[in-house]
């Protein structure tokens, strides 16, 4: 996919998102109600028929070819940046749901143990010494410091001997 | 004994979320995997193909490794405590409050939680989270998921009754939820700003309000909100039409009567009590049952013939289906803090009245009173009036 | 005049006691540390310390609780310059040029100049406060709804050119900005709206930082992961002391912006609801709009680090202002500190001066210390922080994932909002690879609550009569002033045409 072809599609995704906005912010009153001033559906439905206008505004500059990205026929991403970008992003999405099944601190320990030894290729050292110093530093900031607990979900027996030892 | 088979249900229980989880963990992996066959073939040598190799290895031992683990816990848990009915909690316990950071609600959260820590009443610290999205119906929402823990617990206002009937679609019902004890009851006061030397007495003011017509601007803390319930039964009673105006929260509608933003407030006493002290603003009418120590000299709405109370309940709830253990050893736990001299001087110098303490199923039933008159109040004010639109 | 002087003299022996002094120390430093963590800022030291301080006097407590305060604003420049990620809204204006200085490898001359410019702002504050405390308090009593959009408009008009070349684009940023912020309930009429899919997540609005941490976090990790293959993030610094002396020679290339920028941050920060971050915004529009070269602006100009930097210290102490004289918080932090107040039995509000002077002029003699201690504190932590960018990508890397995904759950606690996080960063990355701006979204969805309730409200008043913003005299001169302000690069811009024409035409 070229940059020019990224842009259309893009801009007439982002229009159809405004629409979408549109016709949500309508399910409440978009009018002036007098007396009272806008309407509470007002607000963002005339922005979003902005951010519409904008969209077309942009559109109508890629066929009039105005803007640079319009005349860009590079590749939009390249086969390494869709890689590069996919590992990282997919990594977060693995973290986010490891975090939900078997808690955050599970979690951290996974997605760092392939982050830094498969993607950064790091030596086991390095690895296991950042795959325990990290989640115990986040959680004797967060727990224990500053009193946040974070998602534990199944692992949360786990750590009842740790509150014992913390708050005795 | 009640607390064994508990603990072999919880096994059973936990069996089954660690497959379901365990099948829903295997089929993302599968995806991803997938997903990375095809986009990519064999070709890239240099991408870490081992990972997620490895991966699917690990998760495919994980169902042996999770079910060890949690028998392994479960066992443990059995042996630590034997008897389930001296219940203490056992990880941090969340306080929820149903309003933003700052507010009433808020500060007697923090309050709460800065006392059980000083008298050192909790073995476990309770810690404050606010969730004020929709007028507390994130709250309600998420407490109400949360049914059976016996880990989080909730401090109200009243958009606890308002808000499950101005908001039908959030679909909670508080009388569900597990009452734990009613720490003070909030008065409202009716303010206006002390330059306006035509309004003396209620009398005056109706005249004024009437006078001004509907550019007469109430200022409150939001639609939906208690202020602005006994706003329109004032509307209702006396027969005029006022503007009324949200802002976020008591302290700045109190300012903005000091800045005559706006012609007329009903706030509650701690709110304006500073800026009354200052010749600010001074109370027209309490709609309280009797007159309170603080205004000795402003009657009641009851003793001028109009019988209109109107009160806000800051109390402490369960979500539904909290263990009885449980519940019981947060009434123990709020009534030390209940009647702390810390708490009985924080209700004199703001106001509240914390003369009664009523806990458990008294609560229970206070609170289906405060629902069905609420209902009654939203209804025959309609609930146009309230929002306005 | 001579009375401050020497209610001031026994207010900076007050702080000065060991206990006190004490307090200050260690509680800069923790707020610098927990200023310095994305997501996590002022609000979170304030409140989670609160209950430590039932252990001590009243005006100790206060006292340590606002050098936490102090220490969390000069920390979240620290976030912003090193890591790229804004740790609260106070400090998103630090990372348009910030970032860049750290990436041409100037972080220690973007950091120094952060540190000094807050202690310019926060020193400047302070003399402020206590010359002017009393008068100011009844100005901001003046502040209605109609003076606030007025404001809000003016805070608009300082943004106008830092959007990119592409004017449709950075339409579209401001504008999705504003209507993501009036997400949840709309206070107005009590409804909520635009809960999508009717997700709980949503009932509480989409908080700034999720948008802040998945654009500027997430969202640059991916870009700098295209740009730079993951080989070299930034150039290597090694601190000298010739290095630290000519960064102190810095300053004179942006003291005028930080002592403009602080004066507007002391006066905005004063007014309620307003608070330190639209000081921030706004103080960097007009160093922008004034700086004989706008166009190195968002590319590693130091004034622009220095500028917002000294406006949200500024408007910090600013705020502390109408939470004391009125008993209004300024800020959320302020907010906590008022619920700290009130636990010790104080009672903000206009008494308080003169009911409890030494409690006050306690805490105004602890500002200035504090002032102090905080900039000493800060520059010893330069190099430290400067290690920071000397590590591997590839390790910095998954950290700052991982500080992004937990600064994400802190302020909420809800896992909606870290996934809506990793949702803006893609998208974020993918609109910014188009040229679509970022920054104007990220400031809009922080003025667009306030924009939307005072015109609604101002409305309400007037019943529905627009001319209310003009009829009321500080609100016509705020919106006189920001019509000034957007015609301003304009003019410029014309009169640039026109003289390059005549420059063509004589020669």
């Amino acid at each position: 996919m070229t940059v020019r072809t990224a842009e259309l599609l893009i801009a007439i995704l982002l229009a159809l998102c405004s629409i979408g906005l549109m016709i949500k912010s309508a399910e409440l009153r978009i009018d002036w109600v007098p007396e009272r001033g806008p309407g509470s559906g007002a607000w963002p439905f005339w922005l979003s028929t902005g951010m519409l206008l904008a969209c077309l505004a942009t559109i109508v500059r890629w066929f009039r070819k105005v803007t640079p990205e319009s005349t860009n026929l590079d590749l939009f991403m390249t086969r390494e940046t869709v890689l590069l970008v996919g590992i990282s992003a997919g990594s977060i999405v693995f973290l986010l749901v490891v975090t939900h099944l078997l808690g955050i601190y599970v979690a951290l320990f996974l997605f760092l143990l392939f982050y830094l030894k498969f993607v950064g290729r790091h030596s086991w050292l390095v690895t296991i010494t950042m795959t325990i110093v990290v989640p115990i530093f986040i959680f004797c900031l967060f727990e224990w410091a500053l009193k946040i607990p974070l998602p534990k979900s199944i692992s949360e027996p786990l750590f009842y001997p740790i509150y014992d030892l913390m708050y005795s | 004994m009640a607390g064994q088979g508990g603990g072999a249900d919880n096994m059973a229980r936990l069996m089954q979320t660690i497959t379901e989880k365990y099948n829903s963990i295997c089929f993302v992996l599968q995806c991803l995997y997938s997903w990375h066959l095809v986009y990519h073939g064999a070709k890239h040598k240099q991408f870490p193909k081992r990972g997620y190799l490895l991966m699917v290895t690990i998760i495919s031992k994980m169902k042996t490794i999770a079910v060890l683990i949690a028998a392994v816990v479960v066992t443990c848990l059995g042996l630590q405590s034997p008897a389930m009915a001296d219940w203490s909690p056992k990880k941090p316990i969340e306080l929820i409050i149903m309003a933003g950071a700052g507010g009433g609600a808020d500060q007697i959260a923090r309050l709460l939680q800065g006392l059980a820590e000083q008298k050192d009443l909790s073995p476990r610290p309770i810690i404050p989270i606010n969730k004020p999205g929709g007028s507390g119906a994130e709250a309600l929402r998420y407490l109400q998921d949360k049914a059976g823990d016996d880990h989080t617990i909730l401090v109200t206002l009243n958009s606890f009754y308002t808000t499950p009937v101005i908001q039908q679609g959030i679909g909670v019902d508080v009388s569900n939820f597990t009452p734990i004890g009613r720490m003070a009851v909030d008065n409202f006061v009716l303010w206006v700003n002390s330059s306006r030397d035509d309004i003396t007495d209620l009398d005056s003011y109706i005249a004024a309000v009437k006078a001004a017509g509907n550019t007469w601007k109430v200022g409150g803390t939001g639609t939906g909100q208690e202020d602005s319930i006994l706003t329109a039964m004032m509307e209702k009673e006396f027969g005029y039409d006022v503007t009324y105006i949200p802002f976020p929260g008591g302290g700045t509608v109190a300012k903005n009567l000091v800045g005559n933003h706006v012609d007329s407030t009903v706030n509650n006493p701690a709110e304006q009590n500073e800026f009354y002290r200052a010749g600010e603003t001074k109370p027209i009418v309490q709609f309280t049952a009797e007159r309170l120590p603080a205004y000795p000299d402003v009657p009641t709405a009851k003793e001028l013939g109009v019988d209109m109370q109107y009160y806000m309940q800051r109390s402490i709830n369960g979500p539904p289906e909290m263990s009885k253990e449980a519940q019981d050893w947060y009434i123990g736990l709020f009534k030390a803090l209940f009647d702390s001299e810390e708490w009985q001087q924080f209700c004199t110098d703001d106001g509240l009245a914390c003369d009664q303490w009523l806990a458990g199923d008294d609560l229970g039933t206070y609170h289906q009173e405060q629902i069905a008159l609420h209902k009654d109040l939203i209804e025959s004010v309609g609930a146009s009036a309230i929002t306005g639109e | 005049m001579e009375e401050i002087v020497l209610h001031l003299i026994g207010g900076l022996a007050e702080a000065m006691q060991p206990l006190n002094l004490t307090m200050i120390v260690v509680g800069c430093t923790l707020g610098l540390l927990i200023g310095a963590m994305p997501g996590l800022g002022s609000v979170n030291g304030v409140a989670i310390l609160l209950p430590i301080t039932f252990l001590v006097p009243p005006t100790a407590a206060i006292i340590f609780l606002a050098a936490i305060y102090y220490g969390a604003m000069y920390g979240g420049a620290i976030s912003s310059i090193t890591l790229g990620i804004p740790g609260a809204s106070t400090a998103v204006a630090t990372v348009f040029d910030g970032r860049p200085l750290a990436q041409a490898g100037h972080a220690d001359r973007a950091l120094t100049a952060a540190a000094v410019a807050s202690f310019v702002g926060g020193t400047i504050s302070v003399v402020l406060f206590t010359a002017f405390a009393p008068p100011l308090a009844s100005f901001a009593l003046k502040f209605g709804p109609p003076e606030e959009f007025a404001l809000m408009v003016l805070a608009f008009a300082t943004f106008i050119g830092l959007g990119g070349d592409d004017i449709p684009k950075t339409v579209f940023s401001i504008l999705i900005g504003l209507v993501m912020a009036s997400v949840g309930l709309d206070i107005i009429s009590g409804q909520p709206r635009l809960i999508f899919g009717d997700i709980d997540g949503f009932l509480h609005g989409i908080n700034f930082l999720v948008l802040a941490i998945g654009i500027y976090g997430i969202g640059e990790m991916l870009w700098t992961l295209e740009t730079t293959r993951g080989e070299v993030m930034v150039h290597k610094v090694t601190i000298s002391w010739q290095r630290m002396k000519h960064n102190f020679k810095d300053i004179r290339n942006y003291i005028k912006t930080t002592s403009m920028g602080s004066a507007l941050g002391y006066f905005v920060g004063t007014l309620p609801a307003a608070g330190a971050t639209p000081a921030s915004l706004m103080s960097y529009g007009l160093a922008k709009t004034f700086s004989k070269d706008p166009d190195s602006f968002g590319k590693g100009n130091i004034s622009g680090v220095a500028a917002p930097e000294a406006a949200n210290n500024a408007a910090s102490t600013g705020s502390m202002l109408p939470m004391i004289t009125l008993g209004i918080p300024g800020s959320p932090t302020t907010a906590i500190l008022l619920g700290g107040m009130i636990i010790w039995g104080l009672r903000p509000g206009p008494l308080l001066f003169t009911e409890n002077p030494e409690f006050v002029w306690g805490l105004i003699g602890s500002l200035y210390i504090a002032n102090f201690a905080t900039l000493l504190i800060n520059l010893a932590f330069i190099p430290l922080f400067v290690k920071i960018l000397t590590l591997p990508f590839s390790i910095l890397a998954p950290v700052i994932y991982i500080l992004c995904v937990v600064g994400g759950y802190a302020p909420t606690q809800t896992m909606h909002d870290v996934w809506l996080m990793l949702l803006f960063g893609v998208v974020g990355y993918l609109l910014r690879k188009l040229n679509y701006p970022v920054a104007p979204a990220v400031l809009a969805i922080v003025l667009g609550p306030l924009a939307e309730r005072s015109l609604r409200q101002s409305l309400l008043g007037s019943h529905g009569d627009v001319s209310i913003f003009l009829t009321r005299p500080i609100s016509a001169v705020c919106i006189a002033i920001a019509v000034a302000l957007i015609c301003y690069p304009m003019l410029q811009k014309l009169q640039k045409r026109r003289r390059a024409n005549a420059g063509t035409g004589s020669g």
